[in-house]
Order: structure tokens, then C-alpha cells, then sequence
């Protein structure tokens, strides 16, 4: 007897089954104060506000609200650890302290991942792939810095600036608060820092690594709350340094209202980038980073290859290749390690981003999304695509912040860069051909501070990253990203 | 259909490949979506003896294991073929009679396919005529490195035309076109001239199938079928010996080509060794215990 | 002068004065305003000066615009050179220079040093023009396979509000190392001492720097810099005066489309004073990935 049923036929769809990542080895008090001279302290009014999942629109934990006279008490513990212990210290030792820090956030980086994907929605494979191991990367290199600060600025010997006073966004929660602090603490600056008021939660739990890293009291802290105590922190008298990470409108704010100070400052804004696709490009690797470039974190990427300008030869090659590849993308839960596309951070965000689609719709460009199923309590948008868009449609000029592609072509080299340099932003740029001599021409064009060639979306704390024009000025990572904090 | 040699090939960019297969292997398959998947890959396997010393004794044993895999699970699916040399078709053949599972044969001088044509082509109607339900042939790897690109396309089409109605796997050694680039005009070529199937490895060359080599070959499939509508098969062969990597393929099938491609009629595996791991894993989510090799037959 | 012969009394030679004019985008026009001022140095008035409009200033600005590109596309040795050539032609004329200083109230040693110091400035960022580069571009050992590597790029058009007191060095101090790495300028002379300005557009029309890529205007900088500030086809503005008021309204305003803004205020006279950091500071830093594909000898890899 044949214990066997040949030709099994099976159901064809075969979907995966959920894989939630365990929530179980999570510690998240029910509330959490702000982070002020190396302790938690409740603030002077005893505000709170509520930090939502944006998966489940369930409540976390509470956090912080901060108002001027906690950002004070926060400013003159980091004047007082700068001048007193932090800049004193030999650069070796302080550089010790930082690589504890990055040692820590290595040893908790699945706690660290889910919570960071529990509070700001983006997919557990990216925050436990790219954004923790590229937090603690940061940490770690910069912490070599500390002892070298004199090899990185010939003929100079640079000094620190004093207290830094930092804001970030809530996109990529933990990244971003470790590419303001590393090279802050490793030049010898102490730091004020206020995370975005969807997503304080990582940078609390980093505060409790900096208390297991015994780092000094008041060198670094954490205030929490909305867009006042950002005010404040930059506005307040005694910060030397302001370094700021978010939209273009409050960069241009901030820019404006540290006129006639002498604070030193870096911004890191906004961006339309461009992706342009050559006929002679190796198509299916450009589909995967056309993919990689804008439905990366739900396209909440300042950075985001919003733009895709592609020869025209190709076009419709190319755009049933990616309508394919979106097929494959799986938007839900972000604790599910399956999930491509997690949730949009906020409904604010996802009231920005259906009101760009209605946009680019009423404009007349073709409309894609595919039809993958999405819970339905909680903040989502399925990936979409706009084929047919005009340099002159909104959707192709404005930043969505959200998983929307603007596809538009191209004939010729020349207007490819016309097309590409047309935009007042000037952060990113992606440039897809085969052909070497075209790449360097390209890249060189480019008017953009970073110019991903072949590739796209990648980071790297040794790789400096920052806008031209209108997309802010300063450098983060690399070498570069030292003077920022330095007074050479 | 009349075909001719393609005048173009698409380019790839090696690290992208491996990015993309890497990302193939972040997929989770759990439970149901395991046990499912699990049974596929059983039904995908080409289970193989290509050995100098292969015997009579040899070929009846692997044909017994193909037809009862693991007697001691009921209701499992069998593999879909059996692959040994053509001197071993005949006897096969009637080792697996009554049931669905296929002879496959590698001919046209396998491994090196370094022999005349005429040769190749006796190899193939000799496998042929002894029922083979499918021919494995091997691409001459020296004329394409030569540039010979019509030779290789030319000796594929004849090879096709001699194996009548059984179903051509084109095996491109991929271990000796040194690029990427060449996989995919190795594939571009096989299936214009007329491949049933394309195949990574004859198990012979190290590396033999991975899944960055298996991805653009899969893409040049996806590319045949939005250009004419028409399904190619795959079969990665060699190297692929555990259950999780096996999945991961599946899962790169399914999100590269559709679930139509989940199929034995158009995805194999080569392999001699998965079989008892994918077994294992069986058993292991039926009762829960993490399994032996001892207690899975070895043939 | 010598003293006239008696024979020559009936043919008195009279000079021929210099009418002071614009340099914007290698020709020298008049203000389009039709407006002039008149500097005066104890009690000497300088001659009419124009005193540039807005509108001088945006035409300043188009035509730095239009010669950007070309002029950071020019090979790092061929703009060395053209600094080179700049020194040269000063070097020539640095009696004329050390004269007009002097008439704009510096005593002769200062004068001389100023002409002396701004020729020696000219070679020392002409020398840097293909050098900078090495000094501040990396190569990023980034942790995936990919070549990554950064330098730094010209921002473009740079607008500078030039020293009020030295009038030939702070100007070329100012000026060489933005224009260096491939940025254009427009740059407001010393709105006291501005013949100095005026006679070097003559030398760098005689320098081979193509027109547009220096734009030189005259007048007043409180009228000017918040035009500048506002003005968004501008990148930077470099401001050297100790004019706080100024300054702010610049930060501010500069907002509009995120320019950078530096401050300078230096001692021109001071050689450390010169530096490859101003070069930096009129930068951006680009930073290119691209794959490298991973096949070793052994053939390994894919």
C-alpha cells in the first residue's frame, strides 16, 4: 500500500499564518516622568498626556507634559554637568560611557523594538533590522570619536559648544534621538532633548540606559510634551547649540527665532526626493528600491523617493513590474514580523495623507492601490501609486509623508536632472543605470545631500546625512556630523 | 511555436538580488501556514541519485522512499519525481508505476555537457524511449562563456524536439556563468528556445542553487509570462537540504511569480536530503517534539 | 605734477576722471536706479559712486546665477589658475590700488600692506582650489556592501556684505574662498571706501573669471540686505560688519527659503585668518552610495 496522495493540490493562496512578535519581555510603567539631572521627576504641573498605539488606538502609557519651568530646571542641569563634569572629562573617558550606552541598547534591543513599534507603528522587521541596530551603530561609532576629536579638523582643536538643545520627530523615534546624542555627548556637549509627542517612549526607555550606563547626572535630558516645550527649549537663553529634525515650516520657524542669538544650528527637513529610472537601469532590483524608497516606514521618511521619474521607453514596463511587487506588500499589525507596511503614526498624519490622494485624484493622475486587507480599528494606508502626474500636480511638488508615489517620465538625460533639481527641497536623490559614466554625471548633478546611486534608503552612522537647499543645512553621521557640535 | 535567440538581456545588480532574497527569509510561516507549506515542498521534490556508483539496488531503494515517505504519518503527499541517469529510467520507471510520480532523466552528456550533439541528442531519445517523463539537460556552459549564445540556444531547441512530449528542464550551471547577468541570459535564452523548466545546478558545481541565482531566474520567468502569458517551471537543485530554506524559496516564488507557481507541475526542488528534514519538521509540529534523524529511513 | 613750461601755458592738460560704475555679470553698467552717492574723505568727495538698488541687486543675482553652474563645472586646476591670474593682474596695478587706497584715507604703509596682503591672499586660495577637496571629502566605511563616499559641493550664489574698513583685503578675503570651491558672488563693497571694489572688477575682467561668476555693487547695506535676505534664488549671505541689527534682520529673514548665514568680522590682516574652512562654510557636503558586487576569486558570493 502507498501511504501516499500524489499531486496534492493545494490551496493556491497560501497565506501566512500571524507571527506576532511576544510583547511579553516589555516593561512599560503606566506613566513616565521626565528625565532631568539623572532622574525621573514629576513636572511642576503635573500634566500628562496620553501616548496611543496607533495599531489598536489603545492607550500605552502616560506621559510628561513639560512646560517652561521643567525645560529651565533641564537646561541648567546640563549647564551645570557641561561646565562642571562633562566637558572636563578626558575624551577617552567620556567615550567609555558612550559605548556602555550602545552595549545597553544592543542588549535590549527587542524590548527596545517592540515598544517602538507599539508606539509609533512602523513594522517590528524594520525597527528590529534598521531602526535599534542602527540607533546603537550610532552610539558606538561616535563613542570611538570622543578621544579624536583633534585628527577631524586639521590644524584646529576644537572645543565643545555647550548645552545642545534638540528636537526630533516622531518617524524614526530612537534613530533620531541617538543621531542628535551620540555626537553631542562624544564632542563634550550635555543636551536638553524633547521627543516627538506620538513616540517618547523609546527615548524614556534610553533614559533608563543612560541610569544603567551611570552616565553623569544632567548630561543628558529628556522632556517630554507637544511643539511649546520644543519652543522653549530652543528659545531658552542658555542652549549654545539647537539641532532640530522635522518639517521645513517649523525649521523655518526655529531659523527665524534664533536671529540675532549666538546659537549655532543644524535642520534637518523636509524633502520631495527624486528616483529616477534609466531604460538601460537593472529594472527589478530599481521596482525593489523604488519600493524601499517610499513604502519604507509607511513612506514617513524625510528622505522618501516620494518622486519616481522614469524614461519613458520604460514606463509601463516598469509600472506593471511595481503594481506586481506592491501586490506582494503586507499592510497590518507592525508587531507582526510579516508586516511590510505597519500603521500611520497618528490620524493627523492619515487625514494629511487621504487628503494628498483626493488631491492627486481631483488633478487627474491614475490612482493605484492594491487591495490587501488592513484591520480595522487603527491608522492605515495601503500603499499607493499615481501614475501620469505633472511636475506641476501638487502631489508631485508637496511632501505627503505617507506610502503615496508620484510617477512621472522623462526622455532625456537632461531633463531628468531638470526635472529632478526642480523642487526647493534638496535632501535626497536616487539614480537607477547600468552605465558608470552616467551614474557619476548624475550623482554629481544631483542637487541633494545625499544621492543613492543603484541603491536606495540606506543609512549608515559613519555616512553623513543632511539636506541642500531648503531641506536644511548641517550634517549628521561621518565625520562630518562632529562639527555640528564643535566650535573649530 | 517558431522562437529565435533574444537580442537583448536584462541586467541585475548582484546586491540587490541578495537584499531582496535576504528579505525573503524576514517571512515568518507559522503553524497552519508551516504545516501547509511543508507538504508542498514534499510534493516539489525531485528526489535524486546522480552518483558514478549508482546501482540497480540503489535506484529500487530511492524509488520505495519516494513512494513511502514516512509510513509512520498517514495521508502524507509523495515527491513528484524520481531523477537518475538514463541507463536507470527503465527500471524507475516500473518501480513507480501506479503511481503519479515522474521519472525525470539528466542526459545531453550531464554533468559537462562537453560531447557532440549527436551524442547528447542519442542520450536524450535513449532516456526517451525508456519512458523518461522528463529530461534534465545540461547547457553548454564553454560555448556561452565563448559567446556562442545561438549554439546554446540551437542545441536547446533540438534537444526539445527530441524529447517529444516529455517535459524539458534546462540546467544552467549557474556555479560556472561567473555573474548574475549571465544567469539571466542563460534563462532568457533557454526559455525562448523552448524550456519546460529552468534549473539552477546538476549538484556537480559548488555554489549550486541559492536564492539570489534562484530569484533572477524567477524574474526572467515572471518576465517570459508578462510578455506572452505563458508559464515556465522552476527547479533550484543542490545545497537546498533544510525545511526553513526550503520555505523561503516557496515564499520567493509566491511573492515573485503568484501562487499559480505553487505547484509540482511548475516548481521542483532537486534535492536528496530534504525530504527527511521536511519530514522531520512534519512529525515535529504534529507531536510537538523536536525529531531525530535516526528515526527518518535514509535511501 | 610737474611744473608747467612757459611755451605750454596755452595747453593745459586736464585729467580724465573715472566714472564709477557696476560690475554685474562681466559688464559694468550704472545703477538702473540713476542713483549716485558721494563718499567723502576729509572733505574730498570720492566722485559719484552708484548707489545700487534692489533691482541691481536682483539683476546682480541672475547674472551670479547664470554663471554658477558653469563655473563650478570648470576643472579645479583651471579655476587655481584663474585665481592666479586675479594676483596677477593686481599685482600689476598695485600702485593704482595703494593711490586709491590712499585717497580713501589709509596711510601709505597700510595701503601697502593692504595691496601686498591681497595679492598674497589671492595665490593662497588659488593654491587651494584643487586641494580643499582632499582635505575635507571622505570615503565612509559604511557596514553593507556599498561604496560610500562624501565631498563637497559649491552651494551656489553667495550674497557678501564686504568689510566697511578694509576695502580691498576683507573683500578679497571674503570672496576668494567662496568662489574657490565654485560658487558665484554678489558682493556690496565698503559703502565708504568703494573705489577699491570698483578698480578690482577691472581686474578680474582682465583675469579670465568668467563674467557673472564676481558681481560687484555699491551703496548702502541697510537697503540691501533684506532684499538679499528674502531673495530666494540666494543661497548664503556672509555678512562683515559690525552691524548687529543687520545681522539679525538677515537671520531672519533668511528663513524664507533656509540660507545659510555666517558671520565674519575677522582681522583680515591676521594670516590665520585665511583658512580652507571658509571654503567649508560656503559648502555642502554630498554624500554618494552605490553597490559593490560581492564575487571573490574564488567565485564565491552569488
Amino acid at each position: 500500500m502507498s501511504a501516499v496522495s500524489p499531486n496534492e493540490k493545494f490551496e493556491t493562496s497560501w497565506d501566512l499564518a500571524p507571527a506576532p512578535e511576544s510583547t511579553d519581555h516589555v516593561n512599560l510603567e503606566s506613566h513616565y516622568d521626565l528625565f532631568i539631572d539623572g532622574e525621573f521627576r514629576p513636572s511642576k504641573s503635573g500634566n500628562r498626556f496620553a501616548s496611543v498605539n496607533p495599531a489598536t488606538e489603545e492607550t500605552i502609557a502616560e506621559v510628561t507634559e513639560a512646560d517652561q519651568a521643567d525645560v529651565n530646571v533641564a537646561i541648567k542641569a546640563a549647564r551645570k554637568a557641561h561646565d562642571n563634569v562633562w566637558s572636563k572629562m578626558p575624551g577617552a573617558e567620556r567615550g567609555k560611557y558612550i559605548y556602555r550606552i550602545a552595549r545597553l541598547m544592543q542588549e535590549q534591543a527587542r524590548e527596545l523594538a517592540v515598544i517602538e513599534s507599539m508606539d509609533g507603528g512602523k513594522p517590528i522587521r524594520e525597527s528590529r533590522d534598521i531602526d535599534i541596530p542602527l540607533a546603537a551603530a550610532h552610539f558606538f561609532y561616535y563613542a570611538g570619536w570622543a578621544d579624536k576629536l583633534n585628527y577631524a579638523f586639521p590644524n584646529r582643536r576644537p572645543t565643545s559648544l555647550g548645552v545642545a538643545g534638540q528636537v526630533i520627530p516622531w518617524n524614526f523615534p530612537l534613530l533620531m534621538a541617538a543621531w542628535k546624542i551620540a555626537p553631542a555627548l562624544a564632542t563634550g556637549n550635555t543636551v536638553v532633548i524633547k521627543p516627538a509627542e506620538t513616540t517618547s517612549l523609546t527615548a524614556l526607555k534610553l533614559a533608563e540606559i543612560f541610569q544603567q550606563a551611570e552616565l553623569p547626572p544632567g548630561v543628558v535630558n529628556i522632556v517630554t510634551g507637544h511643539g511649546e516645550v520644543g519652543a522653549a527649549i530652543v528659545n531658552h537663553s542658555d542652549v549654545n547649540k539647537v539641532a532640530f529634525t522635522g518639517s521645513t515650516d517649523v525649521g523655518k520657524i526655529i531659523q527665524k527665532s534664533l536671529a540675532g542669538s549666538e546659537k549655532s544650528l543644524t535642520l534637518e527637513l523636509g524633502g520631495k526626493a527624486a528616483n529616477i529610472v534609466f531604460e538601460d537601469a537593472t529594472i527589478d532590483q530599481a521596482v525593489e528600491g523604488i519600493v524601499n524608497g517610499i513604502y519604507f516606514n509607511q513612506g514617513h521618511v524625510c528622505c522618501a523617493g516620494s518622486r519616481l521619474l522614469v524614461q519613458e521607453s520604460i514606463h509601463d514596463e516598469l509600472v506593471r513590474k511595481l503594481k506586481h511587487r506592491m501586490d506582494s506588500l503586507i499592510v497590518g499589525d507592525p508587531l507582526d514580523k510579516n508586516t511590510d507596511i505597519g500603521a500611520i503614526n497618528s490620524s493627523e498624519q492619515l487625514n494629511t495623507i487621504e487628503s494628498y490622494i483626493q488631491i492627486g485624484k481631483d488633478e487627474g493622475a491614475q490612482f493605484y492601490q492594491p487591495s490587501c486587507p488592513v484591520p480595522e480599528k487603527g491608522f492605515w494606508c495601503r500603499p499607493s501609486l499615481f501614475t501620469d502626474v505633472a511636475q506641476s500636480n501638487r502631489i508631485g511638488q508637496e511632501e505627503i509623508f505617507g506610502p503615496v508615489l508620484a510617477v512621472q517620465t522623462f526622455r532625456t538625460v537632461a531633463e531628468a536632472i531638470q526635472k529632478a533639481n526642480n523642487t526647493p527641497y534638496g535632501l535626497s536623490a536616487g539614480v537607477w543605470t547600468d552605465k558608470g559614466s552616467k551614474i557619476f554625471n548624475l550623482t554629481s548633478q544631483m542637487r541633494a545631500g545625499i544621492v543613492w546611486a543603484n541603491t536606495y534608503n540606506k543609512f549608515d552612522p559613519t555616512s553623513p546625512f543632511g539636506g541642500y537647499k531648503e531641506s536644511g543645512f548641517g550634517r549628521e553621521g561621518g565625520l562630518h556630523g562632529l562639527s555640528a557640535y564643535l566650535k573649530v | 511555436m517558431p522562437t529565435t535567440l533574444p537580442s537583448h538581456f536584462p541586467t541585475v545588480d548582484q546586491v540587490g538580488v541578495v537584499e531582496r532574497a535576504a528579505r525573503f527569509t524576514t517571512r515568518s510561516i507559522k503553524k497552519v501556514a508551516k504545516m501547509q507549506g511543508l507538504r508542498m515542498v514534499l510534493n516539489m521534490i525531485d528526489l535524486t541519485t546522480l552518483e558514478g556508483m549508482d546501482t540497480a539496488g540503489k535506484v529500487k531503494h530511492l524509488c520505495y522512499k519516494a513512494r513511502h515517505l514516512h509510513d509512520q504519518v498517514e495521508g502524507l503527499p509523495s515527491v513528484a519525481a524520481v531523477c537518475v541517469y538514463p541507463n536507470f529510467v527503465g527500471l524507475a520507471k516500473k518501480e513507480v508505476s501506479g503511481s503519479e510520480i515522474k521519472v525525470a532523466s539528466v542526459a545531453t552528456a550531464f554533468p559537462s555537457g562537453n560531447s557532440s550533439l549527436e551524442l547528447k541528442l542519442d542520450d536524450v531519445r535513449m532516456a526517451v524511449d525508456q519512458g523518461a517523463d522528463e529530461i534534465d539537460m545540461v547547457i553548454s556552459r564553454g560555448r556561452f562563456h565563448a559567446g556562442d549564445t545561438q549554439y546554446v540556444f540551437d542545441e536547446i531547441a533540438a534537444v526539445k524536439e527530441a524529447c517529444k512530449t516529455a517535459r524539458l528542464k534546462v540546467i544552467l550551471e549557474t556555479g560556472e556563468l561567473g555573474t548574475l547577468d549571465n544567469v539571466r541570459k542563460a534563462s532568457d535564452i533557454a526559455i525562448a528556445a523552448g524550456a519546460d523548466f529552468i534549473k539552477t545546478s546538476t549538484g556537480k558545481i559548488k555554489p549550486a542553487a541559492t536564492m539570489p541565482v534562484t530569484l533572477v531566474m524567477l524574474e526572467a520567468i515572471r518576465d517570459h509570462f508578462f510578455a506572452t502569458g505563458q508559464m515556465v517551471g522552476m527547479k533550484p537543485a543542490g545545497g537546498i537540504s533544510k525545511s526553513k530554506l526550503a520555505l523561503h524559496y516557496l515564499i520567493m516564488v509566491k511573492e515573485t511569480l503568484g501562487p499559480a507557481w505553487l505547484d509540482n507541475h511548475w516548481f521542483r526542488f532537486g534535492a536528496s536530503s530534504l525530504a527527511n528534514d521536511v519530514l522531520m519538521q512534519i512529525v515535529k509540529q504534529k507531536t510537538g517534539a523536536y525529531q531525530s534523524a535516526d528515526y527518518f529511513s535514509l535511501d | 605734477m610737474a611744473k608747467k613750461s612757459k611755451n605750454e601755458t596755452n595747453s593745459v592738460r586736464v585729467p580724465v576722471n573715472k566714472t564709477y560704475k557696476l560690475y554685474i555679470g562681466g559688464a559694468f553698467p550704472r545703477t538702473e536706479s540713476g542713483r549716485f552717492y558721494s563718499p567723502e574723505v576729509d572733505g574730498v568727495s570720492l566722485g559719484s559712486i552708484c548707489l545700487s538698488s534692489r533691482k541691481d541687486l536682483r539683476n546682480a543675482i541672475v547674472a551670479a546665477r547664470s554663471a554658477q553652474a558653469g563655473w563650478a563645472s570648470r576643472t579645479a586646476y583651471n579655476r587655481s589658475q584663474i585665481l592666479y591670474r586675479i594676483a596677477e593682474m593686481l599685482e600689476g596695478r598695485s600702485e593704482q590700488f595703494v593711490a586709491e587706497l590712499k585717497s580713501q584715507g589709509l596711510n601709505v604703509a597700510r595701503a601697502k600692506k593692504e595691496v601686498a596682503s591681497s595679492i598674497d591672499r589671492l595665490i593662497y586660495y588659488a593654491g587651494w582650489c584643487d586641494k580643499y577637496q582632499q582635505i575635507f571629502s571622505s570615503v565612509n566605511p559604511v557596514a553593507s556592501s556599498h561604496f560610500n563616499f562624501s565631498v563637497l559641493e559649491p552651494m551656489g550664489v553667495v550674497f557678501v556684505v564686504a568689510s566697511e574698513d578694509s576695502p580691498l583685503l576683507g573683500l578679497i578675503s571674503a570672496i576668494a574662498p567662496i568662489i574657490a570651491s565654485g560658487n558665484s558672488v554678489v558682493a556690496l563693497a565698503s559703502e565708504s571706501k568703494p573705489l577699491s571694489a570698483i578698480t578690482l572688477a577691472e581686474v578680474l575682467h582682465t583675469s579670465d573669471l568668467p563674467g557673472g561668476v564676481v558681481n560687484l555693487l555699491t551703496g548702502n547695506a541697510g537697503e540691501l540686505v533684506e532684499h538679499a535676505a528674502k531673495h530666494l534664488d540666494l543661497n548664503a549671505i556672509a555678512f562683515d560688519r559690525d552691524n548687529a541689527e543687520q545681522l539679525e534682520l538677515i537671520a531672519r529673514e533668511s528663513a524664507a527659503n533656509v540660507k545659510r548665514v555666517r558671520k565674519l568680522c575677522l582681522d583680515w590682516t591676521d594670516v590665520e585668518s585665511a583658512n580652507p574652512y571658509l571654503i567649508h562654510d560656503y559648502c555642502e557636503v554630498k554624500t554618494t552610495w552605490h553597490p559593490i558586487e560581492k564575487i571573490s576569486a574564488s567565485g564565491s558570493g552569488y
